[in-house]
């Protein structure tokens, strides 16, 4: 038999960008949280991802998945040097704002307010989007973030020379570089796999 | 690949052993490791069972020159000459990136707040190019490569039909999570790759 798409139960699409946790919901079956193979268990990396249907549905490829996963971790989460985690995440949401990713953006959005103690900014990064006026280091951060999510790509010399004159080293420079590189990832996956929907009501 | 060099994203790039950038790379060793594990999971997987060699680098070669990154397009197109496509789909699939080629990302919002930020653009149909790309390229293929396109260059715009249509084309469902990988990881890489030239040279 054909596989089929599922139709989501009925929920709101949230309609604006937001700091507010949403759910997701797959166009697409994953798989079942029961059934799991080894292999898939190893692709999700984290066991507590079982209970996501986006990381069950990207399962479906476990070596795929895997690979991403632990690419993602390091590039946001290695402590050594470089750009500070809430920066990271502020190219991780900005790339998401710029794309039209709303569920991604807003869970880096909440992270990036969370590490960098920056809450309204980043709240106007959501409501203003990639051209808001959010200091200069910022504003240099976000508009590389855009350059490098433009197709074709609009990054160059004058987006890094930028970037140095608002402190950023090479090894900062090259985490906003794979941040934003990694969200145009993220972004088409969340995108067109499935749909954020606010949560029910309790 | 040149022995000398580690691995894919220094091709791209141009990096050298000992050089500056292959320093920086190395200060974040698992996302260096694991994207050379994602292209391998996506390039060279255990078993081609689903989507085929042929299919990943014809995939790999549309997605590459929607982007006018003629490092990687050339990467990729060696690869799929060497998995001996039908003669003709080289030059269908140089023919369907000159009719496709565009500027993104752009698309629509959800009816809202959101909807003065909608950016109309086109929608994308091998068939644009003629019936005989249709014919050289096949049915799944036409269908792999419109969906590329829509998540290159619009991925908002990204709907439950969209994926209806990969199914109705013989796709499965985890086919097309590896379809999406496949356009995502691009979308990454390409970045990295470009970012990374540019820093070397800033």
């Amino acid at each position: 038999m054909p596989d089929k798409i599922v139709e989501p139960p009925l929920h709101t699409a949230p309609a604006v960008f937001t700091r507010a946790l949403l759910d997701w919901r797959p166009w697409l079956e994953p798989l079942a949280e029961e059934s799991l193979t080894e292999r898939q268990m190893a692709g999700l990396v984290d066991a507590v991802r079982a209970k996501s249907p986006y990381f069950r549905l990207l399962a479906r490829d476990p070596d795929a998945l895997r690979a991403r996963t632990l690419t993602d971790k390091d590039i946001f989460y290695n402590p050594e040097a470089g750009l500070p985690r809430g920066e990271r995440e502020l190219a991780a949401a900005a790339t998401s704002r710029f794309n039209g990713c709303i569920y991604c953006a807003s869970v880096h959005a909440r992270h990036s307010a969370t590490y960098s103690k920056r809450a309204d900014d980043v709240q106007r990064l959501l409501d203003e989007g990639v051209a808001a006026d959010l200091g200069e280091r910022w504003n240099a951060i976000i508009a590389a973030c855009v350059a490098l999510s433009a197709t074709p790509i609009a990054f160059a010399s004058e987006h890094v020379e930028r970037l140095r004159r608002a402190g950023l080293d090479d090894l900062a420079i090259a985490d906003v570089i794979h941040a934003a590189a990694f969200f145009n990832w993220a972004n088409r996956l969340m995108l067109s796999l499935g749909e954020p929907a606010l949560p029910a009501e309790a | 690949m040149s022995a000398a060099l580690r691995d894919v994203m220094d091709a791209l790039a141009g990096i050298k052993p000992g050089s500056a950038l292959d320093a920086v790379r190395n200060r974040r060793p698992q996302a260096r490791e694991q994207a050379e594990a994602s292209f391998r999971a996506l390039f060279e997987p255990e078993s081609f069972a689903g989507v085929s060699a042929t299919e990943r680098f014809a995939l790999a070669v549309f997605v590459t020159g929607l982007h006018g990154d003629a490092v990687s397009t050339a990467f990729y197109a060696e690869r799929l000459a060497a998995t001996g496509p039908a003669p003709e789909v080289a030059a269908a699939i140089d023919a369907a990136i000159a009719a496709a080629t565009g500027q993104g990302p752009y698309g629509g919002y959800p009816a809202g707040p959101l909807s003065r930020e909608d950016a109309p653009g086109p929608s994308y149909h091998v068939g644009h190019v003629g019936p005989e790309a249709r014919r050289i390229l096949g049915a799944r293929l036409t269908a792999a490569l419109d969906h590329a396109h829509l998540l290159v260059f619009h991925p908002r715009d990204a709907a439950p039909a969209s994926l209806q249509a990969l199914l109705d084309a013989g796709w499965s469902t985890t086919d097309i999570v590896t379809l999406s990988q496949i356009i995502a990881f691009l979308s990454f890489q390409i970045r990295v790759a470009a970012g990374l030239r540019v820093l070397a040279t800033a």
